[in-house]
């Protein structure tokens, strides 16, 4: 297959994934609905006996629908993995697919959706599927949209296998993350939430949710340690010279570290649990996804400000603490000293 | 009772909460009383988030150490808030006093935590698990059944089965008591103390380290030896030494990019390669390295990174008296990162009747833009690599300010003091010169020729001493790391004692220490204890059986 074949491939997978995502969410969400009228019925039965036949029928549909569900999100996943490696196939040479925003956030997704499947496996965790799939079908389409980009080569800076190392611990602890975040969420709605039917009510109690999160994050933290303190620091060092130069995807990978690890720390010394912690836990989650997606059209600060001329795409390229700099470092090239000097 | 069950609860870890400040202290107590503020749990909680809000900032604002030249321009552009700024350290967040503060008072604060928290745990090591409280089933995780069984044999197996799931156990009278999972607190310990291995690890590196830059022009011609005079910028640490400087010199002798040439990025590089011929120490060997982007030449404790190249016009003017003024190459900076437009000056200080100064473009590929029309527009270079080049430039001749001493840019005409020089219509006059191209100055001021084309590359050299020191440090953390999170601390008690009717009654509880422990891994456990006690799968029995003949 010639490259321009290999990219249509990985368009039409990421475009069928989003559609089995979407597809797997229309079966969550119908399971809800019938998990709603299922309760419903459940109250009118004691007046009503005949109520009982329907209930019954009503739980195996509701049960199918769910199974459904996740049957399709893992068949979507499986797809969304040809995709992505399509994508790398794409280009020339053949390379791994996180040279800008759009292969970061279809590779991003990708892991939320392998880290829900695979908690099922482990984890009573079925219940979260409606909020994954939305998420997942939602930032799928964002990348379509919005940050879609051509099938480039890496510039000289990112090809280092470093950049694999880092980039996929970086990745799966943002998905972690996000996860995380989700239950967090999750966590804040249903303790505020009253009502006795609908999803809230079925999601676990609010116990659950606050363990489940804290396990995600427990997860996350250490991956997320090793992407940014240890990887991110020895490529930053080969290419840029300095393993750490307070740039402003560092500083803010920083925010995040230390932002999480408050929250362990609340946890386990100030015994923070439920609702503070939740809270802390968003906070890092903002903090990770500003860095992800705000840095990249924000930050006019201090290093990209010299790049004027450059298009865009070369400031955005790999959402990461990464070297990325690098590249356009090497063109232009001269900072401030030489011109003081 | 309630102390017990305060007991039961305590970790090595929770000794130390911030209290309210008691009435009538001496000073001593006071400063008692300050210290365990600053060591207690919260405030290191309240710090690690100070330390995440105060590192904002740097991240918003141009950093002097990082890119002077924003500094510079945000200043012009805000000049009533610069004072401000400055007077709070605001381009030098992460050297400023009030950001040094927090992380010092957070390692401060860590010192004061981790070495009482060392004893501790070095006596609970030793310490035997504590003993059964005495309502064991008012644990939540509990259970207790009755049984025909003696309670010494009871026990005996609950001991052995515990052992073998790697307990420590101790026996009492009618209890035995359990624990394991030490390595947590001894996994969080190391996590601390790794964190502080690694701010030494960056301290030596920033205080005894250096950094710097230097244009170096292609060429056997050119070298550069470690020196200090040698640099055209130095960034070096408080407490650096220039007697570490290693005594290497280098020189490029050749420089090769490739350069994309389809597909929507075409023009850009791709990938470089500077060849150096270096010697670590002077007359010594020579030897010859491929220097690239992410492979840097180690020397010693020294690297030597590529990090950027250019073009540097030759050019040669010669003055009014036909005298050579000025000849060689000059540096042009880049101005665009993808077809490398590049901008420079060339002076002639020299020259005769006046001083002559030259400043313009370089196109490496040149071409004039068109717009939607046709009609030509602003000249441009369409590529990185030199396929036409062309160098175009303006003169200014007079006092180029080079005279009065004070310290001028090479990249930089001051031309505060020079007339530019001008066409007979009052256009200024420009020149557009290609390889070999000589032009006439008007008022016989001279000639100015290209002669041709050289490369340049910015090399960086960096000690970091450090820096092994600090990734050991990370990497230990880490390590400690998953200790602390993934080692689940826990204690387990099993009771029998003879009742009244003669039966046995057998109480089994469970104590989870770590952050996550779940019910159903807890209830898992006292599950398999229980099934252990009463020798319910045949291998258990018949391996309890032949302990007991043994
Ligand atoms: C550089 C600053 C610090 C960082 C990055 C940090 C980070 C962490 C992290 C990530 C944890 C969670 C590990 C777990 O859940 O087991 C933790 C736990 C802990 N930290 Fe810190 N910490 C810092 C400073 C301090 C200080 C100053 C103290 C003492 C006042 C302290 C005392 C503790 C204690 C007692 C625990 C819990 C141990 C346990 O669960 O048994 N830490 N820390």
């Amino acid at each position: 297959m010639t490259d321009a074949q290999w990219e249509v491939l990985s368009y039409e997978g990421v475009i069928a994934a989003a559609v089995l995502y979407f597809i797997a969410m229309l079966a969550y969400f119908f399971e809800m609905a019938s998990l709603r009228s299922a309760a419903k019925e459940e109250q009118q039965e004691q007046e009503v006996a005949v109520g009982a036949e329907m209930v019954l029928v009503a739980t195996r549909r509701t049960a199918v629908a769910g199974r459904l569900g996740l049957v399709l999100t893992s068949f979507a996943a499986v797809v969304h993995l040809v995709a992505l490696v399509a994508r790398g196939l794409a280009a020339d040479p053949n390379r791994v697919p996180w040279g800008n925003m759009y292969e970061f956030t279809i590779s991003g997704t990708f892991v939320v959706a392998l880290i829900f499947v695979l908690s099922t496996l482990r984890l009573d965790i079925e219940w979260l599927g409606p909020l994954v799939t939305t998420f997942v079908v939602a930032a799928l389409m964002a990348a379509f949209l919005g940050l879609d980009d051509a099938v480039l080569p890496l510039p000289d800076a990112l090809n280092s296998p470093w950049l694999v190392i880092h980039v996929v611990s970086a990745v799966i602890s943002t998905g972690a993350f996000t996860v995380g975040a989700l239950l967090s969420g999750l966590y804040l709605a249903k303790a505020r939430s009253t009502s006795t039917t609908g999803y809230l009510a079925r999601v676990p109690d609010l116990k659950v949710l606050d363990r489940l999160s804290y396990k995600m994050h427990a997860f996350g933290f250490p991956v997320w340690t090793f992407a940014v303190l240890i990887t991110g620091p020895i490529w930053a060092h080969q290419a840029w010279g300095a393993y750490w130069n307070w740039d402003p995807k560092e500083v803010w990978a920083f925010i995040t570290w230390v932002v999480y690890a408050a929250y362990l720390h609340a946890r386990a010394t100030a015994g923070w649990r439920g609702r503070n912690a939740a809270m802390l836990a968003l906070v890092g989650a903002a903090t990770l996804w500003f860095n992800f997606i705000g840095i990249n059209f924000f930050s006019s600060s201090s290093q990209h400000s010299y790049a004027e001329g450059v298009a865009p795409e070369t400031s955005v390229v790999v959402g990461l603490a990464g070297p990325v700099k690098a590249a356009e470092e090497v063109g232009v090239v001269v900072g401030s000293d030489d011109a003081r000097a | 009772m309630t102390d017990l069950r305060t007991d039961l609860q305590h970790r090595p870890s929770d000794d130390r909460q911030a209290t309210a400040l008691p009435p009538d202290l001496t000073a001593r107590e006071l400063a008692r009383w300050s210290w365990r503020q600053l060591t207690s749990m919260r405030t290191a909680l309240v710090l690690l988030l100070l330390l995440a809000l105060a590192s904002i900032p740097g991240s918003v604002i141009p950093q002097e150490n990082i890119d002077s030249l924003a500094v510079s321009q945000w200043r012009d552009n805000h000049p009533r808030l610069a004072p401000v700024w400055d007077r709070l350290d605001l381009f030098n967040v992460y050297g400023s006093v009030w950001f040094s503060a927090i992380y010092i008072l957070l390692m401060i604060s860590l010192v004061g935590c981790i070495i009482p928290r060392l004893f501790v745990y070095a006596r609970a090591a030793r310490a035997r698990p504590p003993r059964a409280p005495r309502h064991l089933t008012r644990l939540p995780e509990s259970t207790s059944y009755t049984t025909a069984e003696d309670p010494e044999v009871v026990l005996a197996r609950a001991a052995t089965a515990l052992r073998g799931k790697r307990f420590r156990v101790d026996a009492a009278d009618d209890s035995v008591a359990a624990e394991r999972g030490h390595l947590r607190e001894a996994g969080n310990l190391l996590f601390h103390l790794a964190v502080i291995v690694v701010l030494v690890g960056v301290a030596v590196g920033s205080l005894f380290g250096y950094k710097g830059g230097v244009i170096m022009l292609n060429g056997e011609d050119y070298g550069f030896s470690n020196n200090l005079t040698q640099y055209d910028d130095f960034a070096p640490g408080a407490l650096f030494d220039p007697d570490v400087m290693e005594p290497f010199s280098f020189s490029i002798t050749d420089f090769e990019v490739e350069w994309l040439t389809e597909g929507e990025r075409a023009g850009m590089a791709r990938e470089f390669v500077a060849e150096l011929a270096y010697e670590t120490e002077p007359g010594g060997e020579t030897k010859s390295y491929d220097l690239r982007v992410n492979h840097p030449l180690s020397i010693g404790g020294t690297d030597v990174f590529l990090i950027g190249h250019g073009y540097a016009p030759v050019i040669t003017i010669r003055d009014g008296d036909g005298e050579v003024a000025y000849s060689g190459p000059s540096v042009f900076l880049p101005t665009n990162a993808q077809t490398f437009e590049s901008f420079g000056v060339i002076k002639a200080p020299d020259a005769s009747p006046e001083q002559i100064g030259l400043e313009g473009t370089f196109y490496p590929t040149f071409a004039m833009g068109r717009d939607a029309e046709g009609n030509l527009t602003m000249p441009a270079s369409v590529f990185g690599d030199a396929f036409d080049p062309l160098v175009s430039l303006f003169v200014y001749t007079g006092d180029l300010g080079l005279d009065d001493g004070t310290p001028a840019s090479v990249y930089v005409l001051d031309k505060a003091k020079a007339t530019q020089v001008v066409e007979d219509d009052g256009q200024p006059f420009r020149m557009d010169l290609r390889p070999g191209d000589t032009v006439t100055l008007p008022d016989d001021l001279g000639t100015v020729s290209f002669d041709g084309l050289q490369r340049w590359n910015k090399i960086q050299v960096s000690r970091s001493p450090g820096k092994m020191v600090a990734l050991a440090g990370v990497v230990l953390a880490l390590l400690g790391l998953l200790g602390s999170l993934f080692v689940r601390p826990r204690r387990m008690w099993v009771r029998a004692r003879r009742q009244d009717d003669g039966t046995t009654l057998v109480e089994v509880a469970r104590l989870d220490r770590s952050s996550a422990g779940d019910p159903e891994d807890g209830a898992a456990e006292i599950a398999e204890v229980v099934a252990a006690l009463q020798g319910e799968t045949p291998e258990t029995k018949t391996r309890k059986t032949e302990e007991d003949e043994s």
